[in-house]
């Protein structure tokens, strides 16, 4: 994360707590996820006490407190989704990566994430990875999904 | 009905709209800005919003210029305009196809909004996992700013506006709007206690409105059109049209904008496409999962505030999802209830134990080991649960499961008595 970066996200608030979020988001999205270092860090830098990182840091669902896979692979399982087969396609895709849901591959390749609504559900069952939608997906179309994200990947 | 005009989603239907700045500005964009800032004081856009009757489009349905003419009008004192883009309500998609599909008339909304309350700063709290949503946002907001439209001296006016998207970060409590302003200051999403209101302490303790993506979406139309042309659509108490995202067991899922009196039967059987051959409607919650469940005997409830209320449910955020005759509601009740244990904040005793003991009590009566005393004690923990916590999560964890045990309460004690889910052979693969 450079010190420009920094200091543009800090210039959006007068408070400069706010930036919090998007600071963790930032270093997140280079690092993979937040460690120990960097919530010390964002500590430092927006003044306020470590532990009020931490609180933060495991109040939201999206920052990883450690290492998971390169993508991961978010799997909608609330209503609408789970009304048209969320649980057979997640059954399948933990069957066709060798993984459960909450973990990583081998290769540290995938992670395989259970989220509740994703605002898609027009597109149920609806997968997410990184800003890519994709669905329907039926069971069935987990095997070429899975083949296409290893595309993406190579 | 079927004559009906789009409005917000009106510009999705021009052929390779892809919703740039020169697509907005060739469809009639930024005019509505133009004539507010050379025709209208705050005040009197303030009387025209008003008139119109626009409503919150979020959930609550509150009148949108009444909530704007209670941000104090000392020009000294610094205000904000938030941008609810949280959409997390389980059945609800219409915010993200506005962003994704026409930036720029969100971006204008906000500034006819910020004009009006004297705001200098507006943010677009934008729920993080739209991932593809915020960098839409921000390059609009970037395209904008170039022309113009957004920052200082806007048209030469000598009204300035900084425009910020800010993202989330997966938090379902995030789009209560005390909860939003919490995160928007870098801290966890606890609701706060009202009041104080945001309209007199909100970001940053100051003067505060939070509006919703479809809300300020309205505005623009509204200024060209005037408020006379939008308080004819709808009833005279629910004006306007409405996105309705449409999910579940029917043909053709999508968003569907109508006036807001549609009936829940011409939105399901008229525009998406109706059930699957041989299958039979058994229910439909109308307004995103917090709201209480109807039956095939409400098809013909209207669609705005009253007749949903009147009906015994909720407008909500007007996500409807759709369940034929396969659907076992016990385990609607345990997806739903699994999800509000997941998103209560934790703050409220009430809230916190209610829901896990709501998802734990239907978890096991779907898994056969249901007792006869579950259902009084299903309905006994929901009503602990309502009007006793700082917010309404509370609420919207009770208030299905209580209607899933009106209509369903023979489905409930089939589970128990059978030891087992009736419907685990018919579920579908």
């Amino acid at each position: 994360m450079t010190e420009e970066t920094i200091q543009r996200i800090l210039s959006r608030y007068p408070d400069r707590r706010s930036a919090l979020l998007p600071l963790m988001h930032q270093y997140q999205e280079e690092a993979g996820y937040l460690t120990e270092d960097a919530m010390r860090m964002l500590a430092a830098r927006l003044d306020i006490p470590p532990i009020q990182v931490t609180e933060v840091a495991t109040f939201y669902d999206m920052f990883r407190l450690k290492p998971g896979g390169r993508r991961e692979i978010w799997v909608c399982h609330n209503l609408s989704c789970a009304l048209l087969g969320a649980e057979q396609a997640i059954r399948r895709l933990e069957e066709t990566l060798g993984i459960s849901a909450g973990e990583t591959t081998p290769d540290g390749l995938f992670t395989i994430k259970r989220v509740e609504c994703l605002a898609a559900c027009g597109l149920a069952p609806v997968i997410q990875v990184g800003p890519d939608y994709y669905g329907p997906i039926s069971a069935n179309d987990v095997g070429d999904l899975v083949e296409q994200l290893k595309q993406q990947s190579a | 009905m079927s004559m009906s005009e789009k409005i917000l989603t009106k510009r999705f239907d021009i052929p390779g709209y892809r919703g740039t700045l020169e697509e907005y500005e060739a469809a009639g964009g930024y005019q509505a800005i133009a004539k507010v800032l050379k025709e209208h004081t705050p005040a009197s856009l303030i009387e025209l919003v008003k008139r119109s009757g626009l409503r919150g489009r979020g959930g609550a349905g509150f009148p949108t210029g009444v909530k704007w003419g209670f941000i104090p009008k000392d020009p000294e004192l610094p205000k904000y305009l938030v941008c609810n883009a949280d959409e997390s309500e389980p059945g609800t998609f219409k915010d993200r196809e506005l962003i994704m599909r026409d930036p720029h008339q969100l971006i204008e909304g906000i500034l006819l909004a910020s004009f009006a309350i004297g705001c200098r700063t507006a943010y677009i709290y934008i729920r993080g996992e739209f991932v593809a949503g915020a960098r839409i946002l921000e390059q609009a907001i970037t395209d904008a700013a170039a022309r113009g439209f957004v920052g200082q001296d806007i048209l030469g006016s000598g009204f300035h506006l900084n425009l910020y998207a800010h993202r989330g970060a997966g938090a379902y409590i995030c789009g209560e709007e005390t909860a939003l302003l919490e995160s928007l200051e870098g801290k966890r999403g606890l609701p706060r206690l009202k009041p104080p209101f945001p309209a007199t302490s909100g970001l940053y303790r100051k003067p505060t409105v939070v509006n919703n993506v479809e809300t300020l979406c309205n505005l623009p139309h509204i200024v060209l059109r005037g408020a006379e042309w939008f308080s004819s659509i709808g009833t005279p108490k629910s004006a306007g049209t409405r996105i309705f995202s449409v999910s579940g067991h029917v043909r053709r899922p999508g968003i569907y904008e109508y006036p807001i009196d549609i009936t829940l039967r011409e939105l399901i059987f008229d525009h998406a496409g109706g059930m699957a051959e041989g299958s039979r409607l058994k229910a439909v919650i109308p307004g995103g999962s917090s709201v209480p469940v109807l039956t095939e005997w409400h098809l013909d409830t209207r669609m705005d505030f009253e007749s949903l209320a009147t009906a015994g449910s909720m407008a909500g955020s007007g996500g409807v999802i759709v369940m034929d005759e396969t659907t076992c509601m016990v385990r609607v009740g345990q997806t739903v209830s699994r999800f509000y244990h997941h998103e209560s904040c934790g703050q409220c005793t009430q809230c916190r134990e209610g829901t896990a003991w709501l998802h734990k009590t239907l978890r096991r009566i779907e898994e056969g080991r249901g007792r006869a005393v579950d259902l009084d004690l299903l309905l006994d923990i929901c009503d602990n649960m309502k009007g006793k916590t700082i917010c309404p999560l509370s609420d919207a964890a009770a208030m299905p499961i209580e209607s899933y045990l009106k209509y369903f309460r023979d489905e409930f004690e089939q589970h128990i008595v059978e030891h087992a889910c009736p419907f685990d052979s018919t579920h579908r693969s």
